[in-house]
């Protein structure tokens, strides 16, 4: 599988969840952005709210931010970092 | 005789005494710096990531953000000492309240005023003893630091940075706390917080920065950036001194164990001379008084 981005959820004090994902969907100061593999590098600004991951399966896992954070994508490679997160499912 | 003894025996058992609570000391200490690494270890991929998209941002923006700004001819700089909140740890506190005066030294040379935040009752209570002001202390929970307290912190200094100089508000600021170096060296440092120095992280330095995309506006995003960043700084430097805190506290507490062995181990050498000393002279008494009846029966 070639197209899968390999996803690092870290919060101040720990690592949240890592591993391979098809898609990433969270929520950004602009809107709701769906991230899959390919993307053009980017940056942006997280609000609170649900960041859902789908891996290669079609498993889902959702995370949980009240506080916020950024994001950071670049060769395949997505860092979702906030301040605090839990996995809700 | 008899009360020197007895005197010997009594430092003895108090020397007992003080091994056995250092003794105890020493093993929690050995245990908690394990779980102070592991905390510094956790936070890693957090500052990593910080790290890498500050300088990111930096890189392809002319950061002209108030954070970032140097104002040419500071007038008052802040400094945030990190120190324990219990003794017992060696020269852990004192050590970095003498590289603070240092570092107040360098600045009042050049003109500049200071002003102190205090983290951890011994600086607190330093500054008490040597009547010092201090802005603002934040004192409990230096051996497990918790994320309130330093973003408490990095919300402060950085709205102090912001204000105007005129305002109230400083040039420069300062974090003084130990850092861990390993398990029997642990060393007092200072570093610039504020105005950032958007450094390049040395290890990466063949990876080029890749052409981000920003959402929303590059500005917006240093906006947003620059506080985790700094809180970040806090939060580690915090952790830092806690892992630094135990590995001093382990070094210093067995040292003491060791002290009290060898005074339990001198002690005991001279009771059992003082005992045996008793022991001869009650014989001598003996053979003597014998002695004198037995010449006494002959004439």
């Amino acid at each position: 599988m070639a197209n899968l981005i390999q996803v690092n959820l870290v919060a101040a004090d720990r690592e949240i969840w890592s591993g391979e994902a098809s898609m990433v969907i969270a929520k950004t100061s602009e809107g709701e952005i769906g991230l899959l593999a390919g993307h053009e590098p980017m940056l942006a600004i997280l609000i609170p709210g649900s960041i859902r991951v789908t891996m290669a399966d079609g498993e889902k896992v959702v995370a949980e931010t009240e506080a916020g954070g950024f994001l950071s994508m670049e060769h395949d490679t997505l860092t979702l970092v906030v301040r605090d997160a839990h996995l809700v499912s | 005789m008899g009360s020197q003894l007895r005197v010997y025996r009594q430092k003895i058992r108090s020397a007992k005494t003080t091994k056995k609570i250092t003794r105890a000391m020493e093993l929690i200490s050995a245990s908690r710096i394990q779980k102070a690494q592991q905390r510094v270890t956790a936070s890693n991929p957090y500052t990593r990531a910080v790290n890498k998209a500050v300088s990111a941002v930096a890189t392809y923006s002319d950061v002209d953000h108030p954070l970032t700004r140097k104002i040419e001819n500071p007038t008052r700089a802040a400094i945030v000492i990190f120190t324990a909140d219990r003794g017992l740890a060696g020269a852990f506190s004192s050590s970095v309240l003498k590289e603070a005066d240092q570092l107040t030294k360098r600045l009042n040379d050049q003109g500049q005023e200071v002003l102190y935040y205090l983290v951890g009752r011994k600086a607190v209570a330093n500054f008490k003893f040597r009547q010092r002001a201090s802005q603002r202390e934040w004192t409990g929970g230096t051996d497990v630091p918790t994320l309130e307290t330093a973003r408490e912190i990095a919300a402060e200094i950085t709205e102090l940075f912001i204000k105007t100089t005129e305002d109230g508000g400083v040039d420069r600021i300062y974090l003084v706390g130990n850092q861990f170096v390993s398990m029997m060296v642990q060393e007092p440092n200072t570093t610039r917080l504020l105005p950032l120095e958007v450094v390049e992280q040395e290890a990466e330095a063949d990876e080029v920065h890749p052409l981000y995309e920003f959402e929303p506006e590059v500005d917006k995003v240093l906006d947003a950036l620059l506080p985790v960043y700094i809180e970040n700084r806090v939060y580690n430097k915090m952790l830092q001194s806690a892992a630094a805190e135990h590995a001093a506290r382990q070094k210093a507490m067995k040292s003491a164990t060791d002290n009290a062995e060898k005074l339990i181990l001198n002690y005991t050498r001279l009771a059992n001379q003082a005992r045996q000393a008793e022991i001869t002279q009650q014989i001598s008494e003996i053979v003597g008084g014998a002695d004198a009846l037995s010449t006494v029966s002959e004439d």
